[in-house]
């Protein structure tokens, strides 16, 4: 399955080859043309069928989050920096996978009977943190490891409860599973599909390859924070598991284009598909830098809701998912059948 | 009083819902420019053609407000921020929504201090009995305005708005009194600026000019307590050496004060040591364009009482439509 195989290949942001290989794989059949640019976007066209030079861009990062080396104990014992928005809470006990050989390693933490009493009550800081690949020392440690190899999660996708799933590195992994659907259907424009490299690290595949394409109109599809868990009240929830795709109005990055957010809202109301707004104004992706791209373009966002991201245990709904699939599909659409009528006319 | 100035600062247009705003400004100056386009952001360019030198000067028509993001079950609507708005100054004001409908805000009050004043404990009262009541006004991602009127006292004006709706007028009031210019003029009234700059970015980008001049407000350090500053109220305009977002370059900002000089125009020189404006995204396109700011000195900033000078601003158009007639020379710092 898609899906299990995108969110099991690690791609750390500055390191999405194994994502782009399985990406190339699926889509080469579809596009006219693939290239890979100088930062590692894949930027792959679906040629329309007018010629009226319409570009419409799909965009959906290839990268997650995780770790890096910086260092070794003379124990043998690996030292790492987040690469990305981590929360070095999670990071203990987990499971993890170094370097291209996906040697695997665990967080390790001193066991709670070793610890003095104020050292339980404190979240450990990451640069306390290490990683344990079983070295005996830190020769054995060289020889396998190196400074600078990326260290992602150890985590399967697994099918759970009503319809949803747990996995690493939904975000935004979801949404390059889409794009991979939408590549296959043929339009009246030029349909650019973006796998972009580094937003996690602050957007910045997707600026280049925005200004590589300089699109009409552009839709990034997101896999995006759902908050309705305890603790947050309800008027604090970004999103909601199982009501639908939901659709960006504003965040740090960017203020969507109402026009097409709206049109997205709506589209999902005539077609039946449950939708929601994105209720907090927090975070931001690449949206961000393509809207901003030459002399600006209409950008929205549409995302999957996904429960814990940026953790091995994001949870996402399948139904949500097919219906951000829906109507990503219902939108390029309309857009078709309007740029035809604007043709006719 | 200018009714022009009256109606810019109290038209609406919260970041990204500048569609208000950008209509009036449109009727206002459609026919005294020769061409005049709305980009694909939603700033407006307009052009008085001329040979000589590209010039851009551009004022943001965007102003600070608030977003619904959630609306309960009682018809309370949760808000977040557009731009910088503080708590403490949005407490108890109204907000106005697109469709006229005005809203208090209210403060969830079993916060233990105000120190703990956050505005995901606060909320706006739309009168709605209930949820339901509320949708049939507002919905969530529905932008609203801060209510803040017009006044004037003496050559003292006070209202909602004056960031950036004075930098407008000055734009507007230039474009109407110039009649041939040497230069190839740009007058472009951004979007978004208080959301970071950017409008300005992508209409610097089209323009590409050979200089540019931003025209926006600037805080001032002649009130009780205020951060040393030396910006003043009624000192004349304010020629910007640098703020967070840019350091003016020497030409640009040596120009304004020899043009300001020339016509015995009073000006005061600005060093603000935080905030920015457009002229830090302009000139960072493409290769770089020499840029400068023309600031009016402004109290009470993004809060719904501003307060300015009439004698600041009209000085402000004085220098801007002389400098829009400077010669201007070869690029590079000289």
């Amino acid at each position: 399955m898609l899906l299990k195989e995108l969110t099991e290949a690690n791609g750390v942001s500055g390191n999405e080859k194994e994502v782009r290989d399985i990406i190339l794989r699926e889509i080469s059949g579809y596009c006219e043309k693939i290239s890979i640019d100088r930062m590692g976007n894949i930027i792959a066209l679906r040629k329309g069928t007018s010629d009226n030079g319409k570009k419409v861009m799909l965009s959906a990062h290839m990268d997650e989050v995780g770790l890096i080396v910086t260092g070794f104990t003379d124990t043998g014992f690996i030292k790492f920096k987040p690469v990305g928005g981590i929360d070095p809470r999670i990071l203990v006990s987990k499971k993890v996978l170094v370097g291209k050989q996906r040697l695997p390693g665990v967080i390790g933490l001193k066991a709670i009977h070793l610890q003095e009493p104020n050292e339980r009550k404190q979240a450990v800081k990451i640069k306390n943190m290490y990683i344990d690949i079983g070295a005996k020392n830190k020769e054995d440690a060289e020889k396998k490891v190196s400074l600078g190899d990326y260290i992602a999660f150890d985590s399967c996708y697994m099918p759970f409860g009503n319809n949803l799933v747990k996995a690493k590195a939904l975000d935004d992994r979801a949404g390059c599973a889409i794009l991979i659907e939408m590549i296959k259907e043929r339009y009246s424009f030029d349909l650019y599909a973006c796998f972009t490299v580094q937003e996690e690290v602050g957007l910045r595949g997707a600026k280049v390859a925005a200004y590589t394409v300089q699109p009409d109109m552009a839709l990034v599809v997101e896999g995006t924070t759902c908050s309705d868990v305890p603790g947050a009240k309800e008027h604090e929830y970004a999103t909601t598991l199982g009501d639908g795709p939901a659709i960006s109005i504003m965040d740090r990055t960017s203020y969507s284009n109402k026009e097409l957010s709206r049109l997205l809202y709506s589209l999902a109301k005539e077609n039946n598909i449950k939708v929601q707004y994105k209720k907090t104004t927090l975070g931001g992706n690449d949206a961000g830098v393509i809207h901003l791209t030459g002399k600006g373009i209409p950008t929205a966002t549409i995302s999957v809701p996904c429960r814990y991201i940026h953790s091995p245990v994001s949870v996402m709904s399948m139904e949500d998912f097919e219906g951000c699939k829906k109507l990503v599909k219902l939108f390029l659409e309309y857009i078709n059948k309007t740029k035809q009528e604007e043709e006719n006319e | 009083m200018s009714s022009l100035l009256v109606q810019l600062t109290q038209s609406y247009g919260p970041s990204g819902n500048e569609e208000v705003i950008r209509d009036l400004i449109i009727n206002e100056i459609k026919q005294f420019v020769d061409e005049l386009n709305v980009d694909p952001l939603g700033n407006i360019i307009a052009r008085k053609k001329g040979p000589g030198k590209k010039l851009m000067f551009a004022a943001h028509m965007d102003e600070i407000g608030v977003i619904i993001t959630y609306i309960d079950k009682k018809g309370y609507l949760r808000f977040s921020n557009i731009g910088g708005v503080s708590q403490y100054s949005a407490l108890f004001q109204k907000v106005r929504f697109k469709n006229g409908v005005i809203g208090c805000i209210g403060y969830e009050e079993d916060i233990e201090s105000m120190k703990d004043l956050k505005l995901d404990k606060m909320y706006i009262d739309i009168g709605a009995k209930d949820r339901e009541d509320a949708e049939k006004i507002v919905s969530i991602g529905d932008a609203a305005c801060f209510e803040g009127p017009f006044n004037q006292q003496a050559n003292r004006i006070s209202s909602k708005a004056l960031d950036d709706r004075i930098g407008c007028y000055i734009l507007i009031e230039v474009i109407k009194q110039l009649k041939n210019s040497p230069n190839d003029l740009y007058f472009v009234f951004t979007v978004q600026e208080e959301l970071g700059l950017r409008g300005a970015r992508t209409s610097a980008f089209s323009v590409h000019p050979d200089y540019a001049v931003a025209v926006d407000v600037t805080a001032t350090g002649d009130t009780p307590g205020a951060k040393k500053m030396a910006v003043k109220l009624g000192k004349g305009p304010a020629i910007k050496v640098k703020d967070n977002s840019i350091i003016a370059h020497p030409y640009v900002r040596n120009i304004m004060i020899e043009t300001a000089r020339e016509a015995g125009i009073p000006y005061q020189l600005e060093v603000l040591e935080y905030g920015g404006t457009d002229s830090g995204a302009i000139h960072l396109t493409k290769g770089g364009i020499p840029s400068g700011v023309l600031s009016i000195a402004t109290r009470y900033l993004h809060s719904p009482v501003e307060m300015a000078d009439m004698d600041d601003i009209n000085n402000g158009i004085k220098l801007l439509r002389a400098l829009a007639v400077k010669e201007m020379g070869a690029e590079g710092i000289s």
